[in-house]
């Protein structure tokens, strides 16, 4: 055990060499480069034993990491906002394969307009393709998940790959102490990558992903789902573990302060740090908020986010990604599903977008609003919360109008 | 893990759902008689894909898997990536896909996979236009052939693939024709045994997509060699061979007289055809001539 500074992608970089991945199969995009250029580093001071495929693009990054664990080698690749939506079509060939990859996505929204900067809209766009999706408040959680998730990636109950979501600079370009495991304690808990039940082997062959009629599509595709039913209780069993042996302890969803809240705040990765600072100033001043942290999204973590909202009678939910066309963002939209046999009401909450900071005074204004409307004071909350004044006005051009 | 319900001779199965005639199947079987069971196949969606089989039947008795249109090539580099890994030289690894999944959708991720160097053998079957989602015209359709999608026949030239393999300078790649079934698998045997990526691009007559008789699939491959319109050669470390060599050319009328796909061209169209068709000929392997490092 040691503590070096390390910002988000170089945890993630450091994870990747922990879990002795074996293929890595490179493409950059702003925020993720600098983990394929440490990898690169690793591999060519000989700090991993690694295959280092430089591909021409997240398509084909996905599909050599795919094919590479389906011929029985720990695969990893890590991608960003338009790479990811490149990647599509192949995440689900990863899930319906029942290939273990774990991924870091750096968050950051995709164009038009165009931004480099972060937003959850990329991995919310992927929320259905099977993959397991968690997402981390800080840059040692962003180390702690990508080991765990790839315990809980391989289980056998699971065979499924996961996605490790870290904020887009917020997380990726900021330096933290960060408790670094030894390897050795690494190897214990992780231990060495098998195939399980699909690979790809001239010893004993078998065709994997053939065209499959609708009399058994269904039932495959139902397989699936009854892996990610598996996951809660896997995860909450590598968690346990983990804790054990490292000492950190994590949730699948933290309530924070929440147990007697009049108004919670339902959200995820790198603003939960901010939104608990706002709990405790606010709680100082007598106001009773909480927050309900989400680490894991995908699979839907149901009793969890139940038990976490609990009796409060008002819930916002803030979604860093824009649910355009949708009712609200997508964790509004589970969350609402969620308590839909509950009398708390559920506000949406969209901002945060495009690189653009959650700040205190943003999330004070979310509780307080919560609380307005708790009280009556309020009969609509303010969805797009951080708009500026002038929305319409901007880049308008008043030709052929 | 096959459960093998009926014994098939060689590694492809007796029973497939291929056309009448279909010349992909052939090379399939042609394929599979060099590379032997130490292989592992990446097939795209297309009609190669009756081999990689229909829910719990297979078609082939080595393992593989089908992945998606545009990624054969990078699918073949993960498993290449992963026996090196695992010290694995023997096996051999094998890209079989068509011309829409080759040089249309699938070329971004061949041109990676060849500059990389990747030791993936990579077999092209060119019938010319996408047959299995139902004859519409791809970028090696050839020119005035007609598909669904090229009615009035096709107004651009066929892409060239081998130049664009050999722009990557590869090891070894080679045009190859069911005309000459020894001259494929010495073409195959070769690409199997470079050091690094390979190539063989397979003219692939298609009774369905060309619309001819079905008994005529080889004689028509022989024909496009005949007349000019596909030239066999290899390219082998830098080096060119030019293996059809001709100083006369067969009328044009004996190639594509036979298929529908040229049916709506006037006599003076075809013999303008025809005229294209030399000249490329002619033109074409006088500067393979030159390219070629002796």
């Amino acid at each position: 055990m040691a503590y070096v500074m390390l910002d988000g992608n170089m945890a993630a970089a450091e994870a990747i060499k922990l879990a002795r991945v074996k293929v890595i199969s490179a493409y950059p995009i702003t925020p993720q480069s600098s983990v394929p250029e440490m990898l690169a580093d690793f591999v060519n001071e000989g700090k991993m034993d690694a295959q280092y495929v430089r591909v021409e693009s997240e398509h084909s990054a996905l599909s050599v990491a795919t094919t590479a664990a389906m011929a029985g080698s720990r695969a990893a690749t890590a991608t960003a906002s338009n790479g990811l939506a490149l990647m599509h079509e192949v995440l689900g060939m990863t899930a319906g394969n029942r290939v273990p990859i774990v991924m870091p996505v750096v968050n950051r929204g995709i164009a038009a307009p165009w931004t480099l900067w972060c937003e959850h809209g990329d991995s919310m766009c992927e929320r259905d393709m099977g993959w397991l999706q968690f997402y981390s408040q800080n840059v040692q959680e962003i180390l702690d998940l990508i080991l765990m998730a790839y315990r809980v990636c391989e289980d056998a109950r699971v065979l499924l790959p996961a996605m490790v979501c870290l904020d887009g600079f917020f997380l990726s370009h900021s330096m933290q102490k960060v408790d670094v495991p030894d390897q050795t304690l690494v190897d214990e808990f992780i231990g060495e990558f098998k195939n399980k039940n699909t690979y790809l082997d001239p010893n004993d062959p078998m065709f994997l992903c053939d065209l499959t009629g609708n009399e058994e599509y269904t039932e495959m595709r139902y397989q699936q789902k009854v892996a990610l039913d598996a996951v809660p209780k896997v995860v909450e069993e590598v968690f346990a573990e983990f804790n054990k042996k490292f000492g950190r302890s994590y949730k699948i969803v933290e309530g924070y302060q929440t147990e007697d809240a009049d108004a919670v705040l339902v959200a995820l990765g790198s603003m939960c740090g901010t939104a608990k600072y706002v709990v405790n100033k606010m709680r100082k001043e007598g106001k009773k908020v909480g927050l309900v942290k989400v680490t894991m999204f995908r699979p839907f973590p149901l009793s969890h986010i139940k038990k976490a909202i609990g009796n409060a009678p008002v819930v916002g939910v803030f979604d860093r990604s824009t649910g355009l066309g949708s009712l609200g963002g997508p964790v509004w939209n589970e969350v609402a599903a969620a308590m839909r046999r509950s009398n708390c009401e559920i506000y949406p909450y969209i901002g945060g977008i495009g690189g653009r900071d959650v700040t205190v005074e943003n999330l004070e204004g979310i509780f307080n609003e919560l609380l307005d409307l708790k009280d009556g004071k309020k009969a609509e909350n303010t969805t797009w919360f951080d708009l500026k004044g002038n929305p319409m006005e901007i880049r308008q051009v008043y030709q052929n109008v | 893990m096959y459960d093998i319900k009926h014994e098939a001779k060689g590694l492809v199965t007796h029973g497939n759902s291929a056309c009448a005639g279909c010349g992909l199947e052939l090379i399939m079987r042609k394929t599979m008689e060099v590379v032997g069971p130490d292989t592992i196949i990446v097939i795209p969606p297309g009609c190669a894909a009756m081999f990689s089989g229909f829910g719990k039947e297979g078609g082939l008795k080595i393992a593989g898997c089908q992945m998606n249109l545009e990624n054969t090539a990078a699918c073949a580099s993960g498993i290449r990536a992963a026996l090196n890994a695992q010290g694995n030289t023997h096996t051999t690894v094998l890209g079989f896909a068509g011309d829409g999944g080759t040089l249309d959708i699938g070329l971004q991720s061949l041109s990676g996979m060849f500059e990389r160097g990747d030791r993936v053998m990579y077999v092209c079957y060119d019938n010319e236009a996408y047959m299995n989602t139902g004859v519409q015209g791809s970028s090696a359709t050839p020119a005035s052939a007609s598909t669904t999608t090229t009615p009035g026949g096709k107004t651009s030239q066929k892409k060239d693939l081998m130049m664009i393999a050999m722009a990557h300078r590869i090891p070894y790649a080679a045009t190859a024709s069911l005309q000459n079934l020894n001259d494929l698998k010495k073409k195959l045997e070769k690409a199997k045994n470079a050091n690094g990526p390979s190539l063989v691009h397979v003219h692939t007559p298609c009774p369905t997509g060309w619309r001819f008789n079905p008994a005529l699939s080889i004689e028509l491959a022989r024909a496009a060699v005949r007349t000019g319109a596909w030239i066999l050669y290899e390219y082998e470390n830098g080096k060119i061979t030019i293996n059809n060599k001709l100083t006369e050319l067969a009328e044009i009328d004996t190639y594509i007289g036979k298929q529908g796909r040229f049916k709506h061209l006037n006599a003076e169209q075809k013999t303008e055809l025809g005229k294209q068709i030399k000249d490329n000929y002619f033109t074409y392997t006088s500067m393979l001539e030159r390219m070629s490092i002796h």
